[in-house]
Order: C-alpha cells, then structure tokens, then sequence
C-alpha cells in the first residue's frame, strides 16, 4: 500500500507542474497580457508602458522561470489586476468555494446514493420513474436558469434566503441546491447501473439463498462494489465543483474562486491564474488519489496495480 | 435574440407577480457594479466602474458641467494660462481631505509630479503625460507646466486629474490608497472590500463645490456579475439602482412602470468597422480599395440594426466621433444603405462575385453578426472571428485583421483628439496611415485656437468619410433603473455622479 501511494503521489506532482506549464503558454497565447492589463480604453502608450514594466517582451520559458521559482518558495506574487497579494486574494475566495463544494456534493451524494440503490431495488417502479425524472430534468436544466428560478421563489416571492452575496449560511443555500442538483443525475445513474449489476451476480443470489436480510444484502454486500466506480465519479464531481462552480459563483455573486479565475483568465491576470491552476490541480490530484485509495480500500483487488 | 435571454424572459416574468419594497427609511442608496473593480486608487484602473467611484471621492482643480459644457472652479477657485504651456491655479481656501489633511499646493505639486514620473507606473499615463510637472508659488498657488501645447488640457483637469493628499499618499502609497481611499469629494471611503464591496459616507464637510454637495447619506456598491441576480435584487429592494441594463431586460421592467423609472441616456461610445485600407494585413487585399470600402458602407443598413438591436437613444452617426465631442463634424459625405450599389462598386472595384473576408469583433456579437448578414447579402462572404479584446488589438498591431468592428468610448472627453487623435495619426491602430489626415489631426492636437482645431478636425473627418476608411455605425446608450424613490438625471457622458441623487 506504501507503494502504491508513493506512486501516485509522485505522478501528481508531475502533473501538477504539467498544467501549470500549460496554463502558463496558454495565457500568453490567448493574447499579449500588456494590452489585457492596460485595459479596453488603453492607448497604445500605456500598453508599451505595462510591456516595460512587466518584462513581458521576455522570453515566455525565463518568465515561466521566475514564477516557479518564486511559487516554489511559497511566493505567489501580486495580483496584476487588484495590485495585492495573491495568497490574501484567493484564501478568502477559496474559502467560499470550497465551502460551496463541500456543501453540494455532501447533497448530491445524500440524495443520488440512496435514491439509486431504491431505484435499483425496485427496476421499473414509481420510484425509478421518479429517479429517472429526476436526473433527466437535473441534466436539462441549465445551471443558470434553475438558480434564477430558485431566487424567484424563494428569494423574491417568498423571501426566504437572500439571492445574493456570501455572508451567512443561508446565503450558500440557493447555490448549493443549484450545485448539488448539478452533480446529482450522473451519481445516482452511476449507483443504479452499479447495483443492477451488482445484483444480478451470483455472489448475491448466495447472499440471499443463505437468508440474510434484504438490507444487509443490499448495503454490506451489494453496495460496497456498486460504489467503486462511484467514488471516482465523485471525486472528479468535486475536483470540478472547486474550479468549475463559475455559473453557480456568478449568478449567485458568491465571490468565489471559480468566478475570480473565469474573470483572471479575461483579465489575464497571471499570477491570480496560475496560482489558483495549482491550487485547483493540487485539489483534483488530491481528490483522485483520495477516491483511487478509498477504492483500493473498498476493493483490494485494485492495490496490485 | 439567444437562448438565454429568452429563458431569462420567461424568469422576469414570473416576477411580475412578487411584491416591491426598496425603501429610503435608512438613507443607503445601494447599487452594483458587473464588474469586479480593480484597484480603487484612481490612477491605477482602467474601468469606467473607476471612473464613478473617483468622480464621488476625488475632486479635480477644474470641474465641467456635463450639461453645458461649461468649464469652472473646483478645487481651484481661478486659473490662468501664462503661456501656451503653463497654467497658475489658484486654490480653494479652507478645503480638507478626509481624514483632515488640509489641501494646498503641496498636494497638487505631489500629484502631479508623482502620476507623471514614468517610475511610477500609473495606469493610463495618457491621461496624464502631457504634463510635466507641477511647482509651488505660494501655500495657495499652484503652476502646472506641459510638455507641449494641449488643448484639452482643462477637460482632463476637469476629470480625470484628481488631487490626492501629499502627507497621506508619501505614507501609505497606492496600496495603501487602494485600502483606505482618501479625498476631498462629496462621499468619503467608510470601507473597501477589493472587488466585492464599497462603501461610501456624505462628506459632511465638503466644500462649495460646483459638484454640489450630495443628499444621501450612505452609498453601497457591490459587485454582482450576472445582471439578471442584480434585476432580482431590485425587486427584493436589495438594489435601488441599475445601470448598463441590456436594452430586453430594460424593455421588460419599464413595463412594471408603477415600480420602477426606466431611464435611457446616450453614451459617448461609438461603434465603427475599420478596414485596412493602407494594406497592412494584405498589400493588394480589397480593403486597400475605396470602392470596396464604400461598398461595405452602402452594404450596412446601421438604421435597421440600431432599431432592432440597439435601442434606446443610440443613433446612427456619419463621423467617427461622438456628436457632442468638440471637433466632431458631421457634415460629411454619407452613404445611405443601398445594396444594389454596394454590388455595383463591388463589380467596379473588380469583385463582380464579392470575395471571402475575415471578420473579426470582440463585443456586441449580436450585432456584429447583424452585419456580417447585410455584408453577406451583397456577396462579401465573411468568416466570424470572436476574440476577446486582447487577442484581436495584439491581432490588429501585428496587422493580421484587414476588417473588425470596434467601439471606442473615448475616456468620457467631450473632445475628438480621444478618438480621431487616438486613430488616424499614424499608430498601431491606424488602418488609413493617411499622410494628409496625420498631419492635420496631430496639428489640431497641438494647438489652442479653438477655431482653427474645428477647421482642422472637419477637413479630416471629411476626408476619412469620403475615403470610407471607417464606416462610423452609432452611438451606444446606456438604461439606468431606478427605484421609485430615488431621483436621478443621467448625462450624455455614462458618467454617474454621487452627488447627484436624491430621494424623492
């Protein structure tokens, strides 16, 4: 098992440095960051002011350079855009987002889990019908119009929760909702497929032939296999919920970290990007490892690879 | 009209039924930016959200009224131009910053003198480069010298060159500026929360001010990305003001016209196509024809799309210039859209087929596609290329772009050298490098003689629209919402003064 991890620890710290080099040619590809910084209204005056001052005439792999190592020291430079610290930027931004994943994938995994394994249960019931209902319309709906209609309701006609801000909890209420509702259909279909499957098996049939209870036949035998490939699913759900919350964070006006790369990336403000790539990738490296563990755990047929 | 802005429809309507109640009981006038505002100091952002935010905070030694035009005192009580190049200010006794610094010559030397120094790198040294530096003749008296004759020299004075607090900014620096804003203006910094939050206190203390001196006591101003939570919040009252709402959304609540005022005012932004005319991204390409410029003219029906598109008080324009900037002829050769002409000049110009072209934008795709589709019609084939701001000017300085719709908003001045001066004297972004039109735009740039500079701009703005070498497309407008409370005037120029509301 040390190995193992090991291994996959060392792996993510390749592609760590991987997309980090990537994003960094890439922003320097989608436009020169002079006239990014400098602004719509800038004349071409202040672009070669910004050129001088940033160094950016350059070459790309010697300012690629600098950043790392000064990334590597744990300096992640200043923001070019709000001209502040980037570590006092995005720990607050992050805060929110991470608050904001955590609380919609703990719902999508509450209410896609067992709604699969009901659905799987019972093929072809109400319930399944339900489920199938549910996730068809949760992959439908467009992310922006569902929190919309959500501030509708309960924000404007009911004035229950606020619609806008990240204040309190109830301000994460809506988002979550709208998030968890995101990464619901493909979870429970996942958990469905899984437990069908399962089900069928022959190890089942013994289980049941031996008498044991349909519950514990259900969630100690079938469930543990079921939900492999779930794990991995939902570690990805979460790594994406972290860097890909920016509909979720814009319409909401959450202030989050997703929202302020979507909005680096305009501004071609670097060091914000880079530094919330690395974090973002760090995450996903983390959240994948975390499932490829949890599952070697769950299945220890996975621990030989 | 897109897919999400028909779905955001059927959402607005269903809020027709829910109740309204902004209220002014606590005297908080809350609005929201789109945008996440950069750094607040004045001299390093861009945005016009910067703009709003400095012309409450800051003062300038001049002011000018954004209805007539008029120039007068503000932070300087008289000026005085010695020569060409030197102007003596005297100031205003007895003004004081925020945090009770008083204002004297000492300020606006320190101003002056750190925005120009290179070393310093403010952000946009345009506005402020054509000064080279300040010295002090007494505590009340003030000269700044120019490095050349400007003639919109009071205009920037008037706006975007605002006085800081010499002691305070020595100490704290543009970071500490961006923390804790300090000026003399009509609200004063309570609390700066970088891109999200602002607020802002009446200046109890603010000096007879030609700005006046504001009546509501507290100002919020959040950042809300999406326009359609900031509509949500209006109907919540969590907003009492929107500005810059897409002209569908503003049809659509000036309807609900017992809740909410719907005021529409023009902008100075104009769009305009530029086309490579010098030949540039293609020696023998057809943009370096006239024929096929002034097809392209004849080929647009501009009338069609402002009506469709546009809205509001935008209108088609001939010049490439705003019409209330100074200098900003518009008795020039026009083009009346006519298709049947634009294919003949095609077939005269030697594309009796059309040709293939790409086109390329990066704002405002519904109209640019609106074009693109008249541009079709008469046989020019365009291929879409939607870049984002940066990309498509670092794509026009390495002359790849023979054909793209832009806009310029002129930095709010109501004179051409911000726009003619900006594109048709030689630059990077200069499509025509018309030797005639250089010369003459970089003289009107340097000489006083209001007459001789209206001469001047008009003889170029003819020739640029005889040579088709823009084709000037509209003004844009802007829609402000108000709550019903709240009493408020919009200007021509988008800018959105403090000071100016009221309550009912």
């Amino acid at each position: 098992m040390a190995v193992y991890i090991l291994k996959r620890l060392g792996l993510a710290l390749l592609v760590a440095l991987t997309v980090s080099f990537i994003s960094f040619s890439l922003l320097f590809m989608a436009g020169d960051p002079a006239v990014a910084i400098a602004g719509e209204n800038a004349s071409s005056e202040d672009i070669a002011l910004v050129n001088e001052r940033f160094g950016f005439d350059r070459p790309m792999i010697v300012q690629y350079g600098d950043w790392l190592g000064s990334a590597l020291t744990g300096d992640l430079g200043r923001s070019w855009y709000f001209d502040m610290s980037v570590t006092d930027l995005i720990a607050d931004r992050l805060t929110v987002t991470m608050k904001l994943g955590l609380f919609a994938i703990t719902l999508a995994l509450a209410v896609a889990i067992p709604l699969g394994v009901a659905a799987a249960a019972n093929p072809n019931s109400l319930i399944d019908r339900f489920a199938l209902f549910l996730s068809v319309v949760g992959q439908a709906i467009p992310s922006f119009w569902f929190g919309l209609i959500l501030i509708i309701v309960f924000s404007i006609n009911l004035r229950l929760l606020p619609a806008s801000g990240n204040e309190t909890w109830q301000h994460f209420v809506l988002p979550t909702i709208v998030l968890g509702y995101y990464a619901t259909p493909a979870i429970m279909r996942l958990t469905r497929a899984g437990m069908m499957e399962v089900l069928s098996s022959d190890y089942i049939r013994t289980a049941r032939a031996k008498g044991l209870r349909t519950r514990k036949v259900m969630f100690k035998h079938a469930l543990r296999n079921a939900i492999i490939p779930v794990v991995s699913l939902a570690a990805v759900q979460m790594g994406f919920m972290l860097g890909g919350s920016i509909v979720v964070e814009t319409v909401f006006a959450l202030h989050g970290a997703g929202y302020l790369a979507w909005e680096s990336i305009a501004r071609n403000d670097l060091p914000t990007m880079q530094a919330l790539i690395l974090i973002f990738s760090t995450f996903y490296i983390l959240f994948t490892f975390l499932a490829d563990v949890l599952n070697a755990w769950l299945d220890p047929r996975l621990r030989v690879g | 009209m897109t897919l999400k802005n028909l779905m955001t429809g059927t959402a607005l309507g269903l809020l027709a039924a829910a109740p309204a109640f902004a209220d002014k009981a606590d005297d908080t006038l809350r609005l929201a930016f789109t945008k996440e505002l950069e750094s607040v100091d004045t001299y390093f952002n861009s945005a016009r959200e910067g703009i709003l935010f400095t012309r409450g905070v800051w003062d300038a030694l001049l002011f000018r009224d954004p209805i007539s035009g008029e120039i007068s005192g503000n932070l300087a009580t008289e000026w005085t131009w010695i020569d060409d190049v030197t102007v003596e200010f005297k100031l205003r006794e007895g003004v004081t910053f925020h945090n009770g610094e008083v204002f004297n010559a000492d300020d606006v030397v320190y101003t002056v003198n750190f925005v120009t120094n290179p070393d310093n790198g403010i952000k946009v040294m345009t506005n402020v480069n054509w000064m080279k530096s300040a010295e002090k003749v007494d505590g009340n008296t003030v000269r700044i010298n120019l490095n050349a004759p400007f003639p919109p020299a009071e205009e920037y004075l008037a706006s975007v060159v605002v006085m800081y607090p010499d002691e305070y900014y020595a100490e704290v620096g543009p970071t500490g500026m961006n923390a804790n804003p300090v000026g003399t203006g009509p609200y004063k910094v309570d609390m700066v929360e970088a891109g999200k939050l602002y607020e802002l206190s009446l200046n109890e203390n603010y000096h007879d001010s030609p700005k006046g001196k504001g009546e509501i006591g507290k100002i919020e101003v959040k950042t809300i990305p999406d326009m359609n939570t900031q509509v949500a919040e209006l109907f919540n009252g969590g907003l009492d003001f929107l500005w810059n709402v897409p002209a569908d959304q503003a049809e659509k609540l000036a309807e609900m016209d017992d809740r909410f005022d719907v005021v529409n005012a023009q902008a100075m932004r104009i769009g305009y196509i530029t086309m490579d005319a010098q030949g540039a991204a293609d020696p023998d390409g057809p943009m370096t024809k006239k024929a096929v410029r002034q097809a392209i003219y004849h080929a647009v029906d501009r009338q069609a799309i402002v009506n469709a598109l546009v809205k509001g008080s935008s209108e088609v324009v001939n010049a490439g210039c705003a019409p209330i900037q100074f200098g900003c002829d518009l008795s020039v050769t026009t083009y009346d859209y006519d298709p049947e002409k634009a294919k003949a000049l095609l077939a005269e110009a030697g594309y009796p087929d059309g040709f293939e072209i790409d086109f390329y934008a990066y704002r405002d795709r519904p109209y640019a596609e609106a074009m693109m589709g008249f541009l079709n019609a008469v046989g020019i084939k365009t291929n879409f290329n939607y870049l984002q701001y940066a990309a498509l000017r670092e794509k026009r300085t390495k002359d790849e772009v023979a054909i793209s719709f832009q806009t310029w908003g002129s930095y709010s001045l109501p004179d051409v050298s911000a726009i003619t001066g900006e594109f048709f004297t030689g630059g990077d972004l200069d499509d025509a490098h018309d030797p005639e039109i250089i010369e003459w735009v970089k003289e009107a740039g340097s000489i006083t003689d209001r007459a001789k500079r209206e001469e001047l701009y008009s003889k170029a703005h003819a020739k640029i629209a005889e040579e088709a070498y823009w084709v000037p497309l509209w003004t844009y407008n802007v829609n402000y919402v108000l709550s019903k409370e709240l009493d408020f005037t919009p200007t021509d120029d988008e800018v959105i003064r403090f000071a100016d509301f009221a309550w009912k």
